[in-house]
């Protein structure tokens, strides 16, 4: 179906049903139980869930494929949101203009750093990319080309939010007082539909919806990508430049090309970011958020196809779901044991979660890069080949069944 | 004229002279051997032909253009292809991937966007890739990674993948060393069939005698980045200035 082979077409069914009902999956707690602060089916964490995971699937198209381990794509990803809420300021609350020229500015931003960048490999590739991430984020952070043309272009410290005041010229103007919102012809982004059944609460986000639709859209094009003859040059890139370059291909294209795709793949994800949320700031261009997607890319499985799914996936939930579990909630866990036990397994969960919650990341990260080096996908694969011995061991990227993690 | 034409070749390493005033010529369909003691300057030469390294002075001509200053895939692309001493070889790959890489540089040249078609469903390369596979005796492992293959067969497919791309001459940069006796004679016996039935020049850098005796109808002798001769093998066995170059002292 859709040109893809049976395994790709039932990975790409699995990942849509996933996606469809997620505010299901993620909320198997009923409301008000003890456990209910582990759900994550609400709008702006499942929002979080899709819009990483394009991120991180474009990411995995360059380091995943090509072997270029980039560290400064959330620049791409803050390009991709400033261009989005200017079109927003400018043109129309709309989200449409907004997500277009969103992937079609970073595409441009990062040719230009890529066509630079790419003139080293390995190491020095990496730290060139660092420095202009961190380039870019001092621009944005004290929006100092605003400051040349005496205007402003990134806000600065206080980043951008659409105003009443600003023109948008294909939208009628809003009454004093009013809120912009973002909106696909009328629907905002905002929408919600409850849904109770019993004691359980399944929240419906149109704008959870929108970015599932761009995810799926996202995770389609890069099964094409793996599975086509460019594909493979890029994974050439990766096994031995040395023999590309005496087969008569020239590498420098093709990873120019991956490292463009993978750019606007980051716009993308940086405009529906704006979409969701209309405001901006330059601290989502820092480079420690250029490093959360690398680590979402190993943690769920480079180079394969559904690993930087899972890897956003389970990243985002630890950083939203365990980082709110304090101390009293801790408390409240432990008050059934005796008064000096309780304190001590307080003392000692209390390393793992809250704003501690980097400690357990840190912790999983170092377990999946020292037992399952291939990441969440690999651990799916040797979980599903010990349940059925008599399986063959498949060759082929993103067979193994995705955990529900996402 | 021969179809590679080396003229007045020179290149200088710091204080090392490595090449001095090489010329050579290599007629079209032969197979014509260099060899020459250790130092004698013959990978330098052999990098010089592909774009590895840009001589000092002097010429290199392949098939009547300038080859000096072209990237190694441009070279590529004129004809010229080359079997390095330990197989390279894409290993992360299936053996047919490996195959069918230069079966696309050869259609599609150093670049294109092919982003969407799914690359099994380009039947002709595919075809083309597995048939190549049977020629080298490689038919049952099309699907093996090819980094988990044998030296030997890594050879095979390395030879293959540059045949497949029809080059007009084939360099090869010692391609027995480190191979046990069994596999050498497989290599020499594929070199021979390559070159008898195929429109196709071969230049070999070889170390070993018997490999060289064995295939080349042209040799000539390096020695201290200079060619000391050029003649037929059974002339070269008895000639008392390559037994000096080889043997230091006469005996």
């Amino acid at each position: 179906m859709f040109g893809l082979n049976k395994q790709d077409t039932t990975l790409l069914i699995i990942v849509a049903i996933l996606a469809l009902f997620a505010p299901f999956i993620l909320n198997p707690f009923p409301e008000g139980s003890a456990l209910a602060q582990f759900n994550a089916g609400y709008p702006d964490l499942m929002q979080r869930f899709v819009i990483f995971g394009i991120f991180a699937i474009g990411f995995n198209i360059l380091f995943g494929l090509t072997g270029y381990l980039s560290f400064g794509h959330a620049a791409f990803l803050g390009v991709g949101s400033y261009a989005a809420i200017w079109m927003m300021k400018l043109l129309t609350m709309n989200v449409i203009p907004a997500i277009i020229i969103s992937v079609i500015v970073a595409g441009l931003i990062s040719f230009l750093v890529g066509w630079i960048s790419l003139r080293r490999s390995g190491i020095y590739f990496s730290i060139l990319t660092l420095a202009f991430a961190m380039m870019m984020y001092q621009l944005a952070y004290s929006d100092l080309f605003g400051q040349l043309f005496g205007g402003v272009l990134t806000g600065g410290e206080t980043g951008l939010q659409p105003k009443v005041s600003d023109p948008r010229i294909l939208d009628a103007a809003l009454a004093e007082g009013a809120t912009p919102k973002a909106h696909l012809f009328g629907l905002e982004m905002g929408a919600s539909h409850k849904m109770n059944v019993g004691a359980w609460s399944f929240t419906f986000n149109a704008g959870y919806y929108i970015a599932a639709f761009a995810m799926l859209a996202a995770f389609y094009m890069s099964i094409r990508i793996f599975r086509s003859p460019f594909g493979m040059m890029l994974r050439s890139v990766k096994s031995n430049q040395h023999r590309l370059n005496y087969t008569g291909l020239n590498p420098k294209p093709y990873t120019l090309a991956a490292f463009v795709i993978s750019g606007m793949y980051a716009g993308l994800a940086g405009g529906l970011l704006v979409a969701m949320d209309t405001q901006v700031g330059a601290e989502r261009m820092f480079w420690t958020a250029s490093g959360e997607v690398v680590i979402m890319t190993i943690l769920g499985g480079a180079g394969t196809l559904i690993g930087p799914v899972l890897g956003s996936g389970l990243l985002k939930y630890m950083e939203n779901i365990l980082s709110k579990i304090n101390k009293s909630v801790l408390e409240s866990w432990f008050s059934f044991m005796p008064d000096g036990m309780s304190d001590f397994f307080i003392a000692i969960t209390n390393l793992f979660v809250g704003k501690q919650w980097h400690i357990t990341t840190g912790v999983i990260f170092m377990l999946v890069i020292i037992f399952v080096p291939g990441g969440l996908v690999e651990l799916g694969k040797r979980i599903g080949a010990r349940l059925s011995r008599k399986k063959e061991p498949n060759n082929t990227d993103g067979s193994a069944k995705p955990e529900p993690a996402e | 004229m021969g179809i590679l034409e080396v003229k007045g070749v020179n290149k200088r390493f710091g204080g090392l002279q490595a090449l001095g005033d090489v010329n050579l010529s290599v007629k079209e369909n032969s197979v014509h051997a260099i060899i020459g003691p250790n130092g004698a300057g013959k990978s330098t030469l052999l990098n010089c032909l592909v774009g590895k390294l840009i001589p000092d002075t002097g010429s290199v001509m392949f098939n009547g253009q300038s080859v000096l200053g072209r990237k190694p895939y441009e070279i590529n692309q004129m004809g010229i292809s080359r079997v390095f001493q330990t197989p390279e070889i894409f290993g992360d790959l299936t053996v047919r991937e490996n195959m069918m890489i230069p079966i696309f540089a050869k259609r599609d040249g150093a670049f294109r966007m092919h982003a969407i078609k799914d690359m099994m469903r380009e039947r002709e390369i595919v075809d083309a890739a597995d048939h190549m596979l049977e020629e080298m005796n490689m038919a049952d492992k099309y699907g093996m990674h090819a980094a988990s293959m044998s030296r030997g067969d890594k050879r095979r497919l390395e030879i293959g993948m540059c045949l497949a791309q029809e080059p007009r001459l084939l360099l090869l940069d010692e391609p027995t060393a480190g191979m046990a006796r069994a596999d050498t004679n497989n290599t020499i016996d594929l070199l021979k069939q390559i070159s008898d039935q195929r429109d196709i020049t071969i230049a070999i850098i070889e170390h070993d005698m018997h490999v060289v005796f064995s295939l080349a109808n042209r040799i000539t002798v390096l020695a201290q980045g200079t060619p000391l001769v050029e003649d037929d093998p059974e002339n070269i066995k008895g000639n008392p200035k390559v037994r000096e170059a080889y043997l230091g002292e006469t005996a």
